[in-house]
Formats: C-alpha cells, structure tokens, sequence
C-alpha cells in the first residue's frame, strides 16, 4: 500500500466518524470531511492536520439532499491515490417518535438508506474504474433482527446491509473491497442518555477495529466483536416466540 | 438535545449527585445547549470530572459535560502558543507535541484532566515556584456568558478574565482557550530523590533546592514523634537526552476495593517501603516526562482502591512565615489520627496566580488523602482551622467539606469574584454543588 490513500468520510461530525479519521490520518492517510456542518467539520480538519500532520479537507454533504450527490462524486474524481469510503451518517429518531409521526419513519428510511445508497451508488462507477480502494459502510446490530423497541431504524439498516452485501459482489470483482460494520452500543451522542445500554464502546475502540478489519478485508464486522455471538442467538429465536419479546 | 439522567460524583467518589446532563459534540450544540432553559437548580459545567469534590457535580440541576469539545484548534511553532476546545486533556497534548518538543509549562498530577477543567481550577504543578499557574500562560479565551453571548478574554481584561481563571465555570461557558507551550529539548527529566528523615530536614532540604525546576516532597503522613514528617524529596531538571518513550505499562484498578483493606497496618508498610525505595544517600536517575509528571495515571481508577464511600483530599497551602508550625500541628493532628492513607504531597509554592479564586500564595502546600469514614467531617474541620489560623487556604478543587464563612476568611478576593457574577449572571443562572454549599451566588 505505497500508493497514496485518501479517506473521504461520510457523516464525519459523528463521534465514531471524528475518532475514524483521526485514526486514519494517524495511519498516515488524507482525510476529507464530509457534513452538513462544516463549519464545525473545519475544527475537526485542523485538529487532524494539526496532530498527525496530514492533509484534512472539509466538503457539504446533505444525505438527503440526493440531488447534489452526482456534483460531489465530480469533485472527488480529482482525488489522486486511492480513494476510500467510510459512510458513518445515520438517524436514530426513537420508535415511540416514530409511531406518533409516520413522516419521521420515512425520513429515518432516507437518511439511512436511500441517502447511503443514492452515494455509494453515484461512488461506485469511480470506485470501479480505480480498481482500488476501501468502502466501509455502517449498518447496525438493529438490522439484524425487527425488534418491537427500533424496528424502523432497524428495517433501515437491514436494507443497507443487503445493498452493501451486493456491492461487496460487485465492486470486489474490480479490486475495491466493501466492508459492512455492525456496532453493538458506542458511547455517542446517539446513545448518550439512553436507558438499557451495557458492554459500551468508545468511539477510539470502534474506529481502530474499523481500520485494523479493513486492513485483513473482513466482509461483516461486528464491533465490539461479541455482538456476534449476541446476534447470533437473537437470531436464532423462532419467530413464534421473538413476536412475544420486547428486547 | 437530549438530556441523560446521570449519577455523578466527584474523583474523591461518595454520595451521587442526581443530574441531568448534555455532552455536546459539536461547537453549534454546545452553544444551544449552554443557552437551553434550566432549573431553579441551574446548570453546571463539567469536564473530566477529575477534581476531587463536587465544583462539577449540580444535584437537581443541569450539567453540560465538555468532554467531546476536544478539538485542537490551532498551533504556532514560533510563538507556542496552541489554541484547544476546552475537552482536550492534557495526554493528547502530550502525545501530541512533546514528539515536536513542546511541553504543557504546567500541569496537574493527572493528565485526564481537561484544558476547561485547568482553566476553570486555575490549576497548578511540580514548578509552580517558578512557573506560576496554568492561567498565568494563558493568552486569549473565548467565552459564552451566562446571557448566551459570546466574549473574547485576555488577561488585560481584567476582572472578567480574572473571575473566569480558577472561577470553577461559573462565569460561563470557555469554548476556546489559547496558551502558551513550553518548549523541551528532550525525553524527559534527571530527578535526584533523596530522604528526609523529619520535616525539619524536610523544610530545609526544599528550602537549599529551591531553585530546582521541578520539586515535589512525599511525606510520611502516618509518620509520628521523631519521624513526624519524614518523606522524600524529588527535585528535577528538564535533561536533553532521549529517555527511552516506550509506554509505562497501564494498569487498571478493576473493583471497589473492600472497607478494611486500607488500615493502619497496610498503609504504614506501604509507606516505610516508599520511603526505603530511596537509599539513604539519595539516587539520581533520568524519568521520561509522562511518568515524571503523570505518575498516577499509570493506574487507571485508582480512587478505586478507597471502596464505594470513597475519599476526602485534604489540601491547604500555608504562609511560609506561619507555615513551618502550622505543618507540625497538621501532621500531628494527622497522624494522631491514624487515618492518613498513603503518601502525601508536601511543595512549595510561589506567588503566581491569575483569578480570584486561584488556590496559590507563597508558602507550603500539603495535600493527603483520607477515606470517606464517619468523623472525616471533624478531622476536615480540625486541619482547615489550623490552616485559617496560620493565613493559608484550602484548595477548591479538591474540596468537598468546607464551609462557607472559613471560605470567606480563606478567599479574600472573593468580592471580586462576586461582583463579576452579579453583573454577568444576576439570576445566577450558573450553579454548581460546590456553589450553594459556600454561597458563592451570594453576597461576599
């Protein structure tokens, strides 16, 4: 990997996604952050540049806003090196939220989902025609199984889960290798104050073991990695029975 | 933004505040979160929540925890001068910079403590002789009053500036804070450690190296007739060779450790093994920074060891002049106490302060640690009359008992301190634990 790379970070104001690019940077990549709000993105890039010594770029990026996606990948085809994508943006509006007003299920849907899949796909082309590079895209435990406490969210992740799955078949014939991650509960701003949370990671944690799976080109990573096992049994539940849990 | 329902305490543990707090991520939501309506309980800030007592704890109110504001904004390699979100702590700036040769001028003992936090303690180190106070290298803050509207401080300001140093967050959000690097040409620094075998040698030893860079005593504080105040002094000098910067090995504390495990009996073994460490000729040795200056941090949750009722620290400073027997009654009082847990900390301290509220004057600091047992309320009292007696203070930051007129006696420029509030925050909109039980919203 002597070829210069370039994160691009999508959704970069998150905890987890700040902590990934300034673990990335320190691993000697470019980064370029990409958010609504960039001005606060503009603290974060100096940070970087600051202490890893890398170069730090900041870019608007609306997931909603899926008209101004193609200008974007526009720009990023100028990107010398590899270009790799991290998609860390998502909503978590709570289930009651959402059972009071249906809209919010339908913009949960499209910050999740339609918005990811608007970008990667505009992404993809490019990706392929570089033949190299790195996608990892955030999905969430929550799309493993409908549960009655998240299951609009979790419906969300479900679907990002089997695009990436079809990406990775597709883009992984053209050298560029996509990564789906799992995160079990992180202590974020998504998470913070919520009830019922146990076995909580930082966002250091979770950004290390981004990068370190990516490196070996692991396919599902769940993080931390006993989510696995957790899911596993979730999974398992026969839906007779899981329709009479509230977990 | 939404509010979590926290338990808190302070470093020192002991009973939870019950509070509802914010932790911002971005600079846009922590400048609505400061200016959210709160409580007839206020809002209080908070940072790593590594001072001992509860200056950050608010029971009934609001807190907004500063922890993810950790941006460093900005570095001049000519000047020093960095720019930092108030989250950053002082082990990213260590990483960070020594590597380019620049070293925090002053530091607390732990490096998880926040910037915001060094600011809002006016916090002082091993050098404070020379260096003065972490706010005295301070150039410029960025600051959102109480009213929610944005102010750029610099020490020529003033009173402002002066009750926003060492003003435990009560004059208001500091969202950028400016200061002044150090810069060190090497790994670390050469310590010479040597005996005291009674404070009178001790006193005398600190006096002869006073113009050591660094220096730092540990006392013996269960030590008592001719051994009263027997310890180890450590002086240091910055060294320009490269000591070896492999990580010290990190250790965890994983339980509360059980009531009786710190008695008498394990405590005076610790201790008259510490002070055996050194030969009776002294010894030099080169010590890179991190474990020079951050010793304690090698063991994670450390105030772990003091059970689930936790730990009261003591720590006054004490007029050079009066200070010499106010120490031998302290240390009788203390020993005599037989509840003195492991080393305590005896320096000396310079004239360098920057706000009202700073803990610093010129003299003696000593600064123990007891657990949190019934009666530590009147052994508290005991030491702080001593203390009032002699001219000296105790130290806010680390102080969970003391009360608000001593406070008063202790903190003269208090009405300083008061007329800022009154004019920045008149609804006293800023609160904190610490706050109402010495009335600082009230008249001096």
């Amino acid at each position: 990997m002597s070829e210069m790379q370039t994160w691009l970070v999508l959704g970069a104001s998150s905890a987890i996604a700040r902590a990934f690019a300034r673990a990335a940077a320190a691993r000697g990549a470019d980064v370029i952050l990409a958010g609504r709000d960039t001005e606060d993105l503009a603290r974060t890039a100096a940070d970087i540049a600051i202490s890893t010594g890398r170069a730090a770029a900041t870019i608007s990026f609306d997931a909603l806003d899926v008209a101004s996606h193609a200008s974007l990948v526009q720009r990023l085809a100028a990107v010398p090196g590899v270009l790799n994508v991290a998609l860390m943006f998502g909503t978590m509006p709570e289930q009651a939220a959402i059972d009071a007003d249906p809209d919010l299920a339908l913009s949960c849907i499209a910050s999740n989902f339609s918005g990811a899949v608007s970008i990667l796909h505009r992404l993809a082309p490019l990706l392929e025609a570089r033949r190299a590079g790195v996608v990892i895209g955030f999905g969430s435990v929550a799309g493993d199984r409908g549960r009655l406490k998240n299951y609009v969210y979790g419906a969300a992740k479900s679907g990002l889960h089997t695009y990436l799955a079809g990406l990775r078949n597709r883009l992984g014939r053209g050298g560029v290798h996509v990564m789906t991650v799992k995160p079990g509960f992180v202590d974020t701003a998504m998470t913070f104050g919520l009830p019922g949370l146990f076995l909580v990671a930082s966002p250091e944690f979770v950004a290390r073991a981004c990068l370190d799976a990516a490196a070996r080109r692991k396919d599902v990573l769940y993080v931390p990695w006993f989510w696995w096992g957790i899911m596993a049994v979730i999974r398992a539940i026969p839906e007779r029975t899981f329709k009479r849990l509230s977990i | 933004m939404r509010k979590a329902a926290l338990q808190l305490t302070g470093w020192g543990r002991g009973p939870a505040s019950s509070l509802e707090a914010t932790r911002p991520e971005r600079f846009s939501e922590a400048v609505a979160a400061f200016s959210e309506p709160v409580g007839a309980h206020g809002l209080c800030l908070r940072g790593a929540g590594r001072s001992y007592g509860d200056c950050a704890l608010n029971a009934g109110g609001d807190a907004l925890i500063t922890t993810r504001l950790d941006r460093i904004l900005a570095f001049d390699a000519e000047t020093g001068i960095v720019q930092v979100e108030p989250g950053v702590d002082f082990r990213r700036l260590l990483q960070v910079f020594l590597p380019r040769g620049f070293l925090v001028p002053v530091t607390p003992g732990t490096f998880f403590a926040t910037i915001g936090g060094a600011v809002a303690n006016d916090v002082h180190g091993k050098n404070h002789e020379h260096a003065g106070s972490f706010c005295q290298h301070v150039t410029e803050l960025d600051l959102v009053l109480p009213d929610g509207s944005g102010r750029t401080v610099t020490p020529e300001d003033g009173a402002l500036f002066r009750a926003t140093a060492g003003g435990l967050g009560l004059t208001g959000l500091i969202t950028r804070i400016a200061f002044r690097m150090m810069r060190v040409s090497g790994g670390g620094v050469t310590v010479h450690e040597q005996r005291a075998n009674d404070l009178e040698a001790f006193l005398t030893a600190m006096a002869v190296s006073a113009d050591a860079t660094y220096s730092v005593g540990w006392i013996d504080g269960a030590a008592h007739g001719t051994r009263l105040g027997r310890g180890i002094l450590e002086t240091a000098e910055p060294c320009d060779d490269e000591i070896s910067r492999h990580r010290p090995r990190e250790l965890r504390v994983p339980v509360d450790f059980p009531g009786f495990a710190l008695n008498p009996v394990s405590i005076g073994i610790f201790n008259e093994t510490y002070f055996r460490r050194v030969p009776e000729a002294g010894r030099t040795r080169p010590v890179a920074w991190q474990k020079f200056l951050y010793p304690l941090d090698a063991i994670h949750d450390w105030n772990r060891i003091y059970g689930r009722r936790g730990f009261i620290q003591f720590q006054c400073v004490v007029p050079f002049e009066t200070g010499p027997a106010a120490l031998r009654d302290l240390l009788e009082v203390i020993s005599g106490s037989h509840r003195a847990s492991f080393l305590a900390v005896l320096k000396r301290m310079g004239a360098g302060r920057a706000g009202y509220l700073s803990f610093p004057m010129p003299g003696y600091t000593l600064a123990l640690d007891f657990p949190r047992r019934p009666g530590i309320e009147e052994l508290y009292e005991r030491l702080t009359a001593i203390t009032l007696d002699a001219g000296g203070r105790v130290y806010l930051a680390k102080d969970a008992l003391l009360d608000a007129l001593t406070f008063r006696r202790m903190y003269p420029e208090f009405a300083g301190f008061s007329e800022v509030l009154a004019s920045i925050d008149a609804s006293s909109r800023m609160q904190s634990d610490m706050a109402r039980r010495l009335r600082l919203r009230e008249a001096p």
